[in-house]
């Protein structure tokens, strides 16, 4: 299971993320750490008529986390807000091409979700 | 004496035959147990004694006019003598806590309440464990007292013309680590304390990471209080010890309040028990003293100065190996001597988390992460490190391995 990690997809987005760097204009930004591992993501979002116009990250983390991130960002490119925010742990495995994860690990695959939703929320107060 | 007749390798084949975990197996593949910084693995003979307990005496202590209780209160108290003259203490300087950090808590709700005030200084380091930090960190903004942090040099050593500097503030609590959980470095507690003492302070020492692998002696080092944990040094977890010496202990008001800490308690007037019973509020963890006791009597035989010869051994040879890899970063000094059976360190562009995962595929458990001393990785500029650390039962096919391990990450991860 552990070896399954290490997958050419998520070893890929992990060496040259998409969507790494920050974002002009965005509507919403959030941060947040693991605080067990060190893992910090940082989301910019830019919403346009309830939909994710654009969205980058910048952060550190081990090889699931930033892949996550990365794959997270492209996904939801596009998506209404409404739908982002819906999203869950399934969706994101889904995304890694994992069928299960143990806990630790878990929180490193979850985490940027958690701050993208974050970063959306703060975006809908802002507003 | 026996120890000292065998060769090496053939005690660690022997202690590893006590340890009942050590054949299980890990992903499939032979458990290389290398996490012992983060806890210890417990003989067959701490698990018996503890199963002894509840088997033939399990009772509550102090309080039972019976048999049973007496027998059990006996034991508890025998396990007291024998944990304290392990740290070279007498009985009554020693109150069983949880665990080290609750050892330090105690020190700084307890005598620090009691003692600091409003401008006072508190003198700690960079390369404490959290839980020598936090403590001081919460004491000193409840008090506005100033907490000063003694730095660290680019090789992992205390800054010792920092040091003097913060010594010159005329401290009240020096609060330092006898052997650093991330870079291993084993400071001169000796020196140290003296320093303190000179200075007017009270000296605090965090022994969770040098009481398990060294000779470690409170009377020779002369500091007033020393925390320890069971369960870094093959006892139970849940038990652990603070050394205080008696004067101050005597002079401290209790921690947490209770059962069995008082001998007389009246609507208008309560009095505390004597030392060290006044710190030990409710029913205590019987068998975790008793576990532990079995654990310094199993850590007797061979000794602390092989226990630390041993570690420092593999320790040079995992060093040596390592500095051959390329793209690895050792952390701490890269000399044994100066130096426990600790070693931190990262892969280039590879976070700490995956190689600890990488390594666990080849049934190597290590740590990564910050370790609980975050103000490490911040001197460091690393979110995270790996670490293996080392004990009685590791022998050099487990560095071996570590190496075999770490090289299978490089390979993962494409890493030259």
């Amino acid at each position: 299971m552990s070896d399954d990690l290490y997958r050419e997809l998520i070893l890929d987005h992990y060496r040259h993320p998409s969507n790494f760097g920050h974002l002009k204009d965005a509507t919403g930004k959030y941060r947040d750490s693991n605080s067990n591992c060190g893992d910090v993501i940082q989301m910019e979002v830019r919403v346009k008529d309830g939909k994710i116009d654009d969205v980058m990250f910048t952060g550190v983390g081990c090889a699931v986390c930033i892949a996550s991130a990365s794959l997270l960002t492209e996904n939801v490119k596009g998506k209404t807000v409404e739908k982002a925010l819906e999203m869950g742990e399934p969706d994101v495995l889904g995304l890694l091409g994992l069928k299960s994860i143990t806990p630790e690990r878990g929180k490193c695959a979850m985490l940027p979700l958690k701050v993208l939703k974050m970063s959306l929320l703060q975006g809908q107060k802002q507003a | 004496m026996r120890s000292y007749l065998v060769e090496s390798s053939e005690l660690v084949h022997r202690i590893r035959h006590d340890f009942p975990i050590l054949s299980r197996l890990e992903n499939g593949k032979r458990l290389v147990y290398l996490d012992s910084a983060a806890t210890s693995q417990r003989p067959v003979q701490v698990i018996n004694a503890v199963k002894h307990f509840y088997e033939q005496m399990n009772s509550n202590v102090h309080r039972g006019l019976y048999e049973m209780s007496e027998e059990a209160t006996q034991a508890y108290e025998d396990a007291r003598s024998n944990i304290a003259s392990f740290v070279g203490a007498k009985p009554e300087e020693l109150v069983f806590t949880r665990n080290a950090t609750e050892a330090l808590n105690l020190v700084a709700y307890s005598w620090g309440r009691a003692n600091v005030r409003e401008g006072d200084v508190i003198v700690t380091t960079e390369m404490e464990h959290h839980s020598n930090f936090l403590p001081w960190k919460l004491l000193a903004t409840e008090k506005n007292a100033k907490l000063e942090v003694v730095r660290i040099t680019d090789e992992g050593l205390l800054d010792k013309g920092c040091l003097e500097e913060k010594l010159k503030l005329g401290p009240k609590i020096v609060a330092i680590t006898h052997a650093s959980n991330v870079l291993g470095t084993i400071n001169d507690a000796k020196a140290i304390a003296r320093k303190a003492k000179d200075a007017g302070a009270v000296c605090v020492l965090d022994g969770a990471q040098s009481v398990p692998h060294m000779p470690v002696n409170v009377k020779e080092i002369g500091c007033d209080f020393m925390a320890f944990s069971g369960h870094k040094m093959l006892g139970p977890m849940g038990i652990g010890g603070l050394y205080g010496r008696y004067e101050l202990l005597e002079d401290m008001p209790p921690f947490l309040t209770g059962g069995e800490m008082i001998k007389e308690v009246h609507i208008g007037e309560v009095n505390w028990n004597d030392v060290p019973y006044k710190f030990e509020a409710g029913t205590p963890n019987v068998e975790g003293a008793i576990g532990l006791s079995e654990a310094v009597n199993y850590l007797r035989n061979p000794g602390m100065n092989w226990v630390r010869s041993h570690e420092k051994e593999l320790t040079a040879y995992a060093l040596s190996l390592m500095a051959n890899e390329s793209s690895v970063h050792v952390y701490g000094p890269l000399d044994a001597e100066k130096r426990g059976g600790v070693i931190s360190f990262n892969i280039d562009s590879v976070h700490a988390h995956d190689v600890a995962q990488i390594l666990d595929t080849e049934g190597i458990t290590i740590r990564s992460g910050h370790h609980c001393a975050m103000p490490i990785m911040d001197r460091y500029g690393i979110p995270a490190a790996a670490r293996a650390s080392f004990y009685i039962y590791n022998d050099k096919e487990d560095v071996e391995a570590l190496i075999q391990g770490i090289k299978k990450v490089k390979r993962v991860f494409s890493v030259e």
